[in-house]
């Protein structure tokens, strides 16, 4: 089962490598990894998804939590979350094609960054299942390159993983 | 006021207590051992940086508090990580200070550069590159709480020589800002609640007590609870003298090498009350079939360690010796019945049918006959440190050991060659405690250039080599599980250790018949100087009793 993490480290240098050296000590997956500052730069926030059962999820969040620099660590998969992702995906196109890309791309929401006439710059964003069922159908024309964001993930509503301040 | 990063170094060494350091100066820590030169603090230069690890981890393992060893850039720094990892395992709190290139060669791959924090992530609690000296003395006091608190553990703080050498404001008084660092003390009400309740009702009880429960300090807490309600007492390696082995509540060590009696008492427990402990693969054997019947209590500082291994029915996370006594003062409130009668008598059967032994054959020296002379001349009353192998389980096996820090012994890592330089550790903080090394030819010629430190430093270790002419552990697994073909274990070799002692300046002396081994102990014992005793025992004694790896903790092979 995939889970998604969220955990608040300290914006120091070394953090992310200390957090992926302990995955790959435990012998967890990460299957991607997204870091970024959040309201306090002080602080990072780090979206995982790690694939295992319910004893791995377990051993991650501990060990994450034994880390110095982690200051929090929640499940969001064990709520009500919200998580997107976003790729760019460089398709061949011709005369021929090109028309039938835009419609698929506009079905789907995505914005056309770069065009030349031999290929086009796609940029989606949505779910994870959004973005895979995207590119299976952009893989006939022709993928000549793509990059992808790792998930990133809040829980709806109020309830917010942040950090009491003391005093 | 004004100090350049030296001077702060030292400066928060003194503010921690530490009175002596372990180390081998470098090009980059020039300067820091300049400061060393006018210091109050014991500075021990020894002859290769694991040994400076290792002796800093005995010194903390026999005193309790914070071990310190210092290398320089590179290849010092790199020599430390076996002494780290050695540490990590076994939660031992250790400071290393490493010496790094300036800030600003950092990454050009310069003259004894190495990116010591990034190899030593895995092998240390946690890790510093200092690489402004504002940072300085926050770190150096971040770094001794890391590594004395909580679950303790090594920490490194990386210090580049520039950073050494530039000046800052030394403050008096600094605070500690962790907001990822919380450790957990005591033990949640409810869980305790239960655990008395669960210990009260239990009819087949016993304790396993770990290395967790020696670091809290938690002897005397056990022991109550275990006479309270007449619980059978097993420790790990780890926990050796968290429990007197001369409790008639007893059972010695369990596990892999532990008597029969203890590992049989555990598999037919209806109540497992762990302590400290972490269940490695060498405590549980085949992890589905250990303590079937029984509901298990685990208290660990750690919580990453509740379920990590075994599955933990009731676990209470926190320091042993506050939870054990509120478990204790919960089970006084309520009638105390007694349950465990008819348990004690099974287990006294036990541990008379199956007591550890081992055959006598004339002369022939039995390394097992060694340690219990050993520990008759020595009244039980010396600090023991072991190597790696067979020497380790016999030690733990045949020298009992009642008042905790004084067994000392690499379990987690299993580092050979830990012992000769942790011996020396610990004698300098407990100088005036015999301290004995219990050791394998083997184990011994990995970390034998220590004798030079100890000689230099007049630390005065002895060391039992109990001489096989094998790496003994192995060569008892491929007579048992490979046919006898002895690959790469036979050592043939061994200088001789007589000659090799005096070479250094130190007490040398070698036995070879059964009524020579007092006479030759009570003199390593007398003499001021380092002492080694070369004991040619039969080659090919085996370890027993054990559980082959794998198998469920009952299945066990030999000794009886």
């Amino acid at each position: 089962m995939k889970h998604v993490l969220a955990a608040l480290v300290e914006n120091k240098p070394g953090v992310l490598s200390r957090i992926i050296n302990l995955f790959s000590r435990r012998g967890f997956n990460i299957e991607s990894a997204a870091v970024g500052e959040t309201e306090d730069p002080k602080i990072s926030r780090l979206t995982v998804v790690v694939e295992g059962d319910d004893k791995v999820l377990e051993q991650v969040t501990k060990q994450l939590n034994k880390l110095i620099d982690v200051i929090k660590v929640s499940d969001l998969s064990s709520g009500d979350m919200t998580g997107r992702g976003l790729a760019l995906i460089k398709v061949s196109v011709d005369r021929e094609t090109m028309g039938e890309i835009i419609e698929i791309s506009d079905i789907f929401r995505t914005k056309i960054i770069d065009v030349s006439p031999k290929s086009l710059i796609i940029e989606v964003t949505g779910t994870d299942e959004k973005i895979m069922a995207f590119i299976d159908l952009m893989r006939r024309f022709g993928i000549k390159e793509m990059a992808q964001t790792g998930l990133i993930a809040l829980a709806r509503g109020a309830k917010a993983t942040t950090i009491k301040k003391e005093g | 006021m004004k100090k350049i990063g030296t001077a702060i170094i030292l400066e928060s060494l003194m503010e921690e207590g530490v009175e002596v350091v372990f180390g081998i100066p470098g090009g980059v820590l020039i300067p820091l051992y300049d400061e060393f030169y006018d210091s109050k603090i014991r500075h021990i230069l020894m002859r290769h940086e694991q040994a400076a690890a290792h002796a800093a981890d005995g010194y903390a393992r026999a005193s309790g508090r914070v071990g310190v060893c210092i290398a320089t850039s590179g290849p010092g720094a790199t020599n430390l990580v076996t002494g780290l990892a050695t540490a990590y395992m076994d939660s031992i709190p250790v400071l290393a200070l490493t010496g790094q290139v300036p800030t600003t060669l950092i990454g050009n791959d310069a003259f004894q550069e190495a990116n010591i924090t990034g190899i030593t992530f895995s092998v240390t609690k946690h890790n510093y590159l200092v690489t402004d000296v504002k940072e300085l003395q926050n770190t150096l006091r971040e770094a001794f709480y890391i590594a004395s608190t909580g679950r303790p553990g090594p920490v490194l703080v990386d210090l580049p020589k520039d950073v050494q050498t530039a000046e800052t404001d030394y403050k008096k008084d600094i605070k500690i800002n962790l907001p990822g660092y919380k450790p957990t003390y005591g033990g949640h009400p409810k869980q305790i609640k239960r655990a008395a309740d669960l210990i009260i009702s239990a009819e087949r009880p016993v304790i396993i007590a770990g290395g967790g429960t020696i670091i809290s300090g938690a002897d005397e807490e056990l022991r109550e609870l275990a006479e309270l309600v007449m619980i059978p007492v097993t420790t790990t390696l780890m926990g050796k003298g968290a429990f007197p082995e001369d409790h008639p509540l007893s059972l010695g060590m369990l596990g892999m090498h532990g008597t029969r009696y203890a590992n049989y008492s555990v598999m037919n427990s209806n109540l497992v009350i762990a302590v400290g402990v972490r269940f490695s693969d060498r405590v549980t054997g085949k992890i589905e079939s250990f303590a079937a019947d029984a509901k298990i209590i685990h208290i660990d500082i750690d919580p990453a360690e509740i379920g990590k291994n075994v599955r933990a029915d009731l676990p209470i996370v926190g320091d042993a010796k506050n939870i054990l006594s509120s478990i204790t003062n919960e089970i006084k409130i309520q009638i105390k019945k007694e349950k465990t009668k008819d348990w004690l008598a099974k287990v006294k059967r036990w541990r008379e049918e199956y007591p550890l032994s081992f055959e006598e054959s004339g002369e022939t020296l039995k390394p097992q006959y060694i340690i219990k002379e050993l520990y008759k001349t020595t009244k039980g009353e010396a600090i023991i440190v072991t190597e790696v192998g067979q020497n380790q389980m016999w030690a733990a096996q045949y020298y009992l050991c009642n008042r905790p820090r004084r067994f000392i012994s690499s379990g987690g890592l299993g580092t050979m060659g830990y012992g000769f330089p942790a011996a020396i550790g610990a004698k300098v903080a407990k100088p005036d405690e015999m301290v004995f090394d219990i050791s394998g030819d083997g184990s011994f010629q990995m970390n034998c250039q220590e004798l030079a430190t100890a000689v230099q430093n007049d630390i005065p270790v002895k060391v039992a080599v109990l001489n096989n002419g094998y790496l003994g552990m192995v060569r008892q697994w491929q007579e048992l599980f490979y046919e006898r073909r002895y690959s790469g274990t036979k050592l043939g070799y061994l200088p001789d250790l007589v000659k090799f002692a005096e070479a250094y300046g130190a007490f040398g002396t070698r036995v070879t018949r059964k009524s020579e081994v007092r006479s030759a102990i009570e003199e390593a014992i007398e003499t001021d100087k380092p002492a080694i005793i070369d004991f040619r025992i039969e080659e090919e004694e085996n370890v027993f009793p054990m559980v082959p790896a794998g198998a469920p903790l009952d299945e066990i092979i030999g000794g009886n």
